[in-house]
C-alpha cells in the first residue's frame, strides 16, 4: 500500500528521493483521515524551509491540516494541477497527488525518516 | 415538514412586477455614473428580482421557518454554549432610556447608562477575580485581540521584545490567529495522554522569549486544566503572562475564579455564558478582565466615579486606544447585566452546577454507545467520537446528519483537532431532564441504526427540506451567483 522506495514521517508526509531532489506529498492514510480535500495551499517556488516547518495547508470538508517539511529544503516546483483538482490528493496520494518538488539541503536528515514497513506499523499503532 | 420546493427570489421574478409602485419621475433623471464616478456605478442591476410585496414576504417567511435556532429545540453545539436567551433581557435592552440614548449625549444626561457599564464591569471583575475590565470588544475573537494587545503594550512599556505566544493543540483556532495577527510567532503545546496541557513539554518551551500562553479552561475537551496554577507560576517565573480564553466560563461562574488561578487576562463571551443571543452574525460582546498590572493599558474611554457622579475618562496615557466605536455593544451589555441581576449570586452558582450536571447526565447515558477518547472527568461538555461506529463504516458526519431527522441541531463536529472524528456535545443548563432523555434516545437509536442499517445513516437526513448536500462539490466548485441559464 505504501510505496517501498519512499520515506515517511510521523506527520504522515512522504518523500520520494531522486539524487539531490525529492517529491513531497501526504500519505494515503493522511488523505483518508482528512476526507474529501477541497483546497491545497502550496508555497512559492524558491522559498526555503527548515525541518519541521509548515509549508502548506490542506483543507477538507472536515478540517484544515498543516503539511510539514520533513527536512531542510528549497522549493523547486509545486504541483499546479492541485489548484483545479485538489481531489488528486485523495485519488492518487502517492503519485499524481504530489505537492512540492524540493532540493535537499542536508541529506543526513533523511536517515531519521521511516521506511514503508516502519510507517505501516506506526499507522497501525497510532490508530489503536 | 412541507414538501414543496422553494424557488429562489430570482426565479420568481416577472418583468414589471413591483412591491411599491412609484409615480413617474417628473424631474430630469440623474446620471449615476456622473454622481458616483464610472467606477462606482454598475452598468446594470441584472439580474434584479422583480416581485410583489406578498411574494417577498412569503418567500422570506418560509425560509425563516426552515431555519433552526435555540428557540426551536436543543442546540448542543459544544464550546458554543447555545443557551436560552431569557426574554427579560430583551425587555430591559428595549427600555427607551437605553435604546434611544444618543451615543454623544453628555455624561450628566446618561448616568443610567454609565451605571450599567460600571456595574457590569464590577460584576465581571468579581466573577473572574480580575480587577480591571473593558467592555469594548465586540466578540470573543475581538476580546482575544484586545487582550493580547494589552499584554504587548505592557511588555513594550518594560522594554521587552518577546516574540512567542504558546497555544495548546486543543485550542480554538482563533487563539493562534489572534497571536499571529498581533505580530507574535505561535508555538503549539502538545496535550498529554489525559487531554490536558503537557506540563513537562511546556517546561521545555517557556523561556525569556515567551510573551504569554493562551489557555482555555476547562479546555475544549471539557476537562479542567488541573495544573493551571503550576502553569501560571511557570510562566510568571519567566516574566511571561497567562491569557485565558473564557469561552467555557459556563462551567466556572460562581465556582472558581481565573484570577485566583494566576490568570492575567481573560475574555468573556457574553453571548455564550451570559445568555445574550448569538449565531447569525451577532452582535456579540467579548469583554476582557485583567490583573492590576495591565489596567493602565486597557482601551479608552472607561467609566470613573467622581463627586458629580459617573463620567467617561480618557485619562489613561498608556492605553492601547479604542477597539470599538463608542462604548462597545451597549444593548448586549444591558442583556448580560440583566441576566446576572435576575439570577443573583446563588442563581449563578446553580446555573453552573446545572450545566455540569446536564453534561454528566448525558455523558452517562451515551457512554455505553459512543467512544470517549479522553475519559477524564468533564465539566460542561464532553467530546465523543465515531470510533465504534467506524467499524460499520459510519462516521461523525453521518451521525450529525441523522440527528437532524430527530429535530435536534447536531453537536460541534471534527473539533477539537486532537480528537479524530470528534462529536463535541454541550447541553447547557437550559435543557430539562426530559429533553436530555429525548436527545440521548435519538443518539442511542442512531448508534443502533449504524450497526443494523448503516446505509440509512449514510443517507441521512431523510426528513429535512433538503437531504444530504454534496458539501465536497459545493466547496470545490462554489456557485456564488444565480444566473438564468
Amino acid at each position: 500500500m505504501y510505496p517501498t522506495d519512499y520515506l515517511y514521517t510521523k506527520e504522515h508526509e512522504w518523500l520520494k528521493v531522486t539524487g539531490s531532489e525529492a517529491l513531497v506529498g501526504i500519505t494515503d492514510h493522511a488523505q483518508d483521515q482528512l476526507g474529501d480535500i477541497v483546497f491545497v495551499e502550496l508555497p512559492e517556488v524558491g522559498k526555503t524551509f527548515s525541518a519541521g516547518d509548515e509549508f502548506g495547508t490542506v483543507e477538507s470538508v472536515k478540517a484544515v491540516a498543516e503539511v510539514f517539511m520533513p527536512i531542510d529544503a528549497e522549493i523547486l516546483e509545486t504541483n499546479a494541477n492541485l489548484e483545479d483538482e485538489p481531489e488528486l490528493v485523495n485519488k492518487d496520494p502517492h503519485n499524481a497527488g504530489w505537492m512540492v518538488k524540493i532540493a535537499i539541503s542536508n541529506p543526513d536528515q533523511l536517515k531519521g525518516m521511516m521506511d514503508h514497513a516502519a510507517y505501516a506499523v506506526f499507522v497501525e499503532e497510532e490508530s489503536k | 415538514m412541507s414538501e414543496f420546493r422553494e424557488f429562489l427570489i430570482f426565479e420568481r421574478s416577472r418583468e414589471g412586477k413591483v412591491g411599491c409602485p412609484l409615480p413617474a419621475c417628473d424631474v430630469p433623471k440623474p446620471e449615476l455614473s456622473q454622481s458616483l464616478g464610472a467606477a462606482g456605478a454598475r452598468p446594470a442591476l441584472d439580474p434584479f428580482p422583480e416581485v410583489s410585496e406578498v411574494e417577498v414576504i412569503r418567500h422570506f417567511t418560509r425560509l425563516s421557518q426552515w431555519n433552526f435556532g435555540v428557540d426551536q429545540g436543543m442546540y448542543p453545539l459544544g464550546s458554543c454554549t447555545m443557551k436560552h436567551n431569557p426574554r427579560i433581557n430583551e425587555a430591559m435592552a428595549a427600555l427607551p432610556g437605553f435604546c434611544q440614548t444618543h451615543p454623544l449625549a453628555p455624561d450628566e444626561a446618561v448616568q443610567g447608562c454609565l451605571t450599567v457599564l460600571n456595574t457590569l464591569g464590577t460584576y465581571l471583575s468579581e466573577i473572574t477575580g480580575l480587577p480591571g475590565c473593558s467592555l469594548q470588544p465586540a466578540a470573543g475573537a475581538h476580546g482575544e485581540f484586545t487582550g493580547i494587545l494589552v499584554i504587548k503594550a505592557l511588555l513594550q512599556s518594560l522594554g521587552e521584545d518577546r516574540k512567542v505566544v504558546l497555544v495548546p493543540d486543543s485550542a480554538h483556532g482563533t487563539n493562534p490567529a489572534t497571536a499571529a495577527l498581533c505580530g507574535f510567532q505561535v508555538k503549539e503545546v502538545p496535550s498529554d495522554a489525559h487531554g490536558r496541557v503537557d506540563l513537562e513539554a511546556l517546561k521545555s518551551m517557556v523561556d525569556g522569549n515567551t510573551a504569554c500562553m493562551m489557555i482555555t479552561n476547562p479546555n475544549t475537551l471539557g476537562i479542567f486544566e488541573s495544573n493551571i496554577k503550576a502553569i501560571a507560576d511557570l510562566l510568571h517565573q519567566h516574566g511571561a503572562m497567562l491569557y485565558m480564553d473564557g469561552a467555557n466560563m459556563n462551567a466556572l461562574v460562581g465556582k472558581a475564579r481565573p484570577g485566583d488561578m494566576g490568570v492575567d487576562v481573560l475574555h468573556l463571551n457574553l453571548h455564550k455564558t451570559f445568555s445574550t443571543p448569538h449565531g447569525g452574525g451577532g452582535p456579540g460582546a467579548g469583554p476582557i478582565c485583567v490583573c492590576d498590572a495591565l489596567i493602565p493599558f486597557l482601551p479608552q474611554p472607561w467609566v470613573v466615579s467622581n463627586a458629580e457622579g459617573l463620567m467617561l475618562s480618557m485619562d489613561t496615557p498608556q492605553s492601547i486606544g479604542k477597539v470599538h466605536g463608542f462604548y462597545g455593544q451597549f444593548g448586549v451589555l444591558v442583556r448580560a447585566l440583566t441576566w446576572i441581576l435576575t439570577l443573583g449570586k446563588e442563581g449563578l452558582v446553580r446555573h453552573t452546577e446545572h450545566a455540569v450536571l446536564n453534561n454528566n447526565y448525558l455523558r452517562k447515558k451515551l457512554e455505553p454507545h459512543y467512544h470517549i477518547p479522553y475519559p477524564a472527568a468533564t465539566l460542561h461538555e464532553t467530546v465523543f467520537n465515531d470510533k465504534r461506529q467506524n467499524a460499520f463504516g459510519v462516521t461523525t458526519m453521518d451521525i450529525a446528519k441523522s440527528l437532524l431527522d430527530y429535530g435536534f441541531h447536531p453537536p460541534t463536529v471534527y473539533f477539537p483537532l486532537v480528537v479524530h472524528g470528534a462529536l463535541m456535545i454541550e447541553p447547557t443548563e437550559t435543557e430539562s431532564r426530559g429533553e436530555l432523555d429525548r436527545f440521548a434516545k435519538a443518539m442511542i437509536e442512531i448508534a443502533e441504526m449504524a450497526e443494523k442499517d448503516p446505509e440509512r445513516v449514510h443517507a441521512a437526513p431523510h426528513r429535512t427540506q433538503i437531504q444530504r448536500a454534496d458539501e465536497t462539490t459545493a466547496a470545490r466548485f462554489p456557485v456564488l451567483r444565480w444566473s438564468a441559464t
